[in-house]
Order: structure tokens, then C-alpha cells, then sequence
């Protein structure tokens, strides 16, 4: 039976890996390298690579350190950050990813994502939607890391990736991120129910329960978490951890 | 030295990362010279069969492959959709594949909670003793993502069965021809030891 994938967010900041509360106050994680080649011995099922500030100042992706990430690693990697160009996303999957994940370009050149997809395959797309949830509990679609105000609502927009070519969608509520409080699960529903195509959670994911929850009770396909996999616990140091194939089993077994 | 293909389709970085990390001396290629004298093939492959397929009968690399799995027997793997071109056909395209071994790809039938593409990982049952899956480890696991599948014509040939909606062909082997629906290169140690048996052949 296929599992449920569990998948660490790293966040790139220049040279470093960096944690988040909320889209901003950031924390140092470490090495790019030495932190993946722990994640590679913990025999993760996917990692996704998510340079936070490569759009916000108009830069193209880290080509060298997204090498010297797939030299250490032997799992499926995903890389976001500032891709606009189909050159850009081709140096990349040469280097040995193999997803590419799109968010404030999409809202600028959607056509872009058929470009991609088109070229490299659905499955080497994911849709990337950063959700903001206004004090009056209404959802905006965010981009240029949660800066920008898109305008248009987060269903439609899913929709919308899907019909355009998108493998998969990456859903990240910025206020639950970084937060362990949970996924927002009524946001996470609203996107599985809108599209058929893989949902994966992100933001919020503060033990594994919240895992299992995202797949039961909302129907994503993966989950995602970042604070969870590379701190011992909230507001504590730094480790890097992630659950064994029996914990997972157990959490994702009955599914 | 095992020769990668390079006939345009598919990223062959993370292929060539694992054969740097077990030591195997491999190159990735689209030369008609270097394929013609090599000792050891793997086809990789990602993207749409026909695409695939017109790619490897435009280049001229087409009667070259065939003389070296037909002729010469010199083992070859096909990864994923490279799996999928060894077979005679796909569901996919009109073009035909390389027919090396008796099989066809089938599109995964619609079924209700059944995502497509199959993607992720998922486990494998051997259904007969091959070279290639010798002592993989225990609860191996492998990292799929296709939207077809194969199917063997004569059970003979198929070695590993994986479930997912229906139950495919996810290993196949027609004496010196061989291939996996996963990505081993993208499978940790399950798939670095599966490459190892297929470097030791």
C-alpha cells in the first residue's frame, strides 16, 4: 500500500538553513549539508528545499548549494525559491531534483506552471499557496513570502493550478506556521476538497497527531513540517529528528 | 563502467550521485560510439513515452540498443519510464517501445480514493529469484511515481509485484534485460543495494 508521505520543510536563508514563526523572526538551524545528511541517514521520504528570500530580493536559485545537497541525499527533493525561468528549473532537475515548486511566479505568469509541467511532467510541479487568515477568519492568498497580497481566493486559485498543470499542491497557513499549534485544517479541507490532485499540509504541524489529522481529517495526501523535524521541542534547541517506519505505520496504518 | 543514456528525457544527476556513492565508475551519454563499445546500459526515463520513444528512434540510437540487448546481451535496466520503453507498447502513445521484453503499459484504471499518478513510496512482494533483487532488505521500501503500469505477458518475467489499486509488474527481467517501475536512485539504501546487484552483474 502507498504511504503517506512525511516531509521536512528546510528553509534556506543565503548560505543557511533558518526556522520561521509566522513568515518571519527566524532561527538558525545549521549547515545545508550537515543537516541533510542526518535527514538522509533518518531515510526521510521526501525533503522539500524552500529558499525564503531568493524573490523577495530578485535572486535566481543557489545552484551550488542545491548541488552539493543532492550529492549528500537519495530521497525525492523539491526545491522553491525564486524559479521564473524554464532554464532555471532544467539546471535544477539536472542537478537531481525533481520537483519545483512555484508560488509567487505563478501569480505573476501562470502559464509558467504549464510551461513546466508540460515539458517535465506533471508530477515535477508543485503548486506552492501561502494562506494568510484575517482577524475576521477570511483567507487571502500571499506571495513574495507572505509580503504580497494576491487577489484571489485560495479555492479558485488551487483550481486553477490544478487546470494548469500542477502535480501536486503545497497548502501553508503563514499564521499556524512555525507556531506547533496545529495545521489549519479547515484550510487544509477546503484545497483537498477542491482538487484532485495531492494536497500536502504545511504550517503548524506541532506533534504527530497533527499529522495524522492533516490525512484523516482534512484528506491530504502528504504532510509537511519544518519546526517539528529540526527542534527537540517548542522553544527548545536544535534536532534533528523524524519518526521511524513504525511510528508511522501506526500513526498512518488504518488510512 | 556502466553507461547512463542520455536521450533527453528525465533528470540523470541523482542516477549518476549514487553510482558516485557506491563506487561504480558510470557516464552519462547520448554518443552513438561510447553506447556502441559499452558494458553495462541503463536507460533512464521521465516524461511521455512517445516523446521517448521518437527521441530514441530520431537519434540513430535505436538499432544500436537493439544490437547491444539482442545481439550482444549486454545487461541493461530501464528505470521508471525506462522500465516502461522496454515493453511493446503503452497506453500512453501510438509509438511502439523497444519490445525487449513480452509486456505492455497499461494506464491505472479509475478507481474511487485511488490517487494518480501513483506517487510515493511504497512496498514490493519478489515473485522470483532475479540477480537484480537479491538479498534486498528486510521491509524494503521503493519511491514510485508513474501514471502507467506494466504488465507481463508470460509471469516468467516479472520479479518484483506492487499493490496500488490493482497489482503490477513493479520489476521485470527478460534474461539480460531488466527494469523497475520505482526510482532506486531515489531510495536510500533499498535502492542503492538493488543498484549495487545491478553494478556487480
Amino acid at each position: 500500500m502507498l504511504r503517506t508521505r512525511v516531509i521536512p520543510t528546510l528553509l534556506l536563508r543565503n548560505e543557511s538553513l533558518v526556522k520561521t514563526i509566522k513568515f518571519g523572526k527566524y532561527v538558525y538551524i545549521g549547515d545545508p549539508c550537515n543537516t541533510v545528511r542526518i535527514f538522509n541517514e533518518l531515510e526521510v521520504d521526501e525533503l522539500i528545499f524552500l529558499d525564503i528570500t531568493a524573490t523577495v530580493e530578485g535572486r535566481a536559485p543557489n545552484l551550488e548549494i542545491l548541488a552539493d545537497i543532492a550529492n549528500e541525499c537519495f530521497m525525492p527533493l523539491g526545491y522553491g525559491g525564486g524559479v521564473k525561468t524554464f532554464e532555471q528549473a532544467k539546471s535544477i532537475f539536472q542537478i537531481g531534483f525533481e520537483k519545483i515548486v512555484i508560488n509567487s511566479h505563478a501569480i505573476e505568469n501562470p502559464v509558467f506552471i504549464s510551461e513546466l509541467s508540460k515539458h517535465f511532467g506533471n508530477q515535477a510541479v508543485i503548486a506552492s499557496i501561502d494562506v494568510r487568515k484575517s482577524f475576521f477568519g477570511h483567507y487571502s492568498v500571499r506571495t513574495y513570502s507572505g509580503k504580497k497580497k494576491a487577489d484571489i481566493e485560495p479555492t479558485l486559485w488551487a483550481r486553477r493550478l490544478e487546470e494548469l498543470g500542477a502535480g501536486e499542491i503545497i497548502i501553508t497557513s503563514i499564521g499556524n506556521e512555525g507556531t506547533w499549534s496545529g495545521y489549519d485544517i479547515d484550510l487544509v479541507k477546503t484545497i483537498t476538497e477542491a482538487v484532485s490532485i495531492p494536497v500536502v499540509a504545511h504550517g503548524g504541524a506541532g506533534c504527530l497527531q497533527d499529522l495524522s489529522d492533516a490525512v484523516k481529517l482534512a484528506g491530504a495526501s502528504a504532510v509537511a513540517a519544518g519546526s517539528l523535524f529540526v527542534f527537540q521541542k517548542k522553544d527548545m534547541g536544535v534536532l534533528i529528528n523524524y519518526p521511524t517506519q513504525d511510528e508511522q505505520e501506526n500513526l498512518f496504518g488504518d488510512i | 563502467m556502466i553507461t547512463i543514456i542520455d536521450y533527453g528525457m528525465g533528470n540523470l544527476g541523482s542516477v549518476l550521485n549514487m553510482f558516485k556513492r557506491l563506487n561504480v565508475p558510470a557516464k552519462i551519454t547520448s554518443d552513438a560510439d561510447l553506447i556502441a563499445n559499452s558494458k553495462k546500459i541503463l536507460l533512464p526515463g521521465v516524461g511521455a513515452f512517445d516523446n521517448a520513444m521518437n527521441s530514441i528512434n530520431n537519434s540513430g540510437l535505436r538499432e544500436i540498443l537493439d544490437h547491444k540487448a539482442i545481439v550482444e546481451r549486454v545487461h541493461v535496466l530501464g528505470i521508471c519510464l525506462g522500465m516502461q520503453l522496454l515493453t511493446r507498447s503503452s497506453e500512453e502513445g501510438e509509438c511502439a517501445g523497444l519490445g525487449w521484453v513480452q509486456a505492455s503499459t497499461y494506464k491505472f484504471p479509475p478507481a474511487a480514493g485511488l490517487k494518480v499518478p501513483h506517487m510515493g513510496w511504497n512496498v514490493v512482494k519478489p515473485t522470483r529469484r532475479s540477480e537484480l533483487t537479491k538479498e534486498l532488505f528486510d521491509k524494503s521500501r521503493f519511491y514510485f511515481v508513474h501514471s502507467y503500469y506494466v504488465k507481463v505477458e508470460n509471469e516468467n518475467n516479472s520479479i518484483l509485484k506492487t499493490h496500488h489499486g490493482i497489482t503490477f509488474d513493479s520489476a521485470i527481467q527478460n534474461q539480460n534485460i531488466y527494469g523497475a517501475q520505482f526510482h532506486p536512485e531515489k531510495s536510500h539504501k533499498f535502492g542503492m543495494h538493488l543498484l549495487k546487484n545491478f553494478a556487480n552483474l
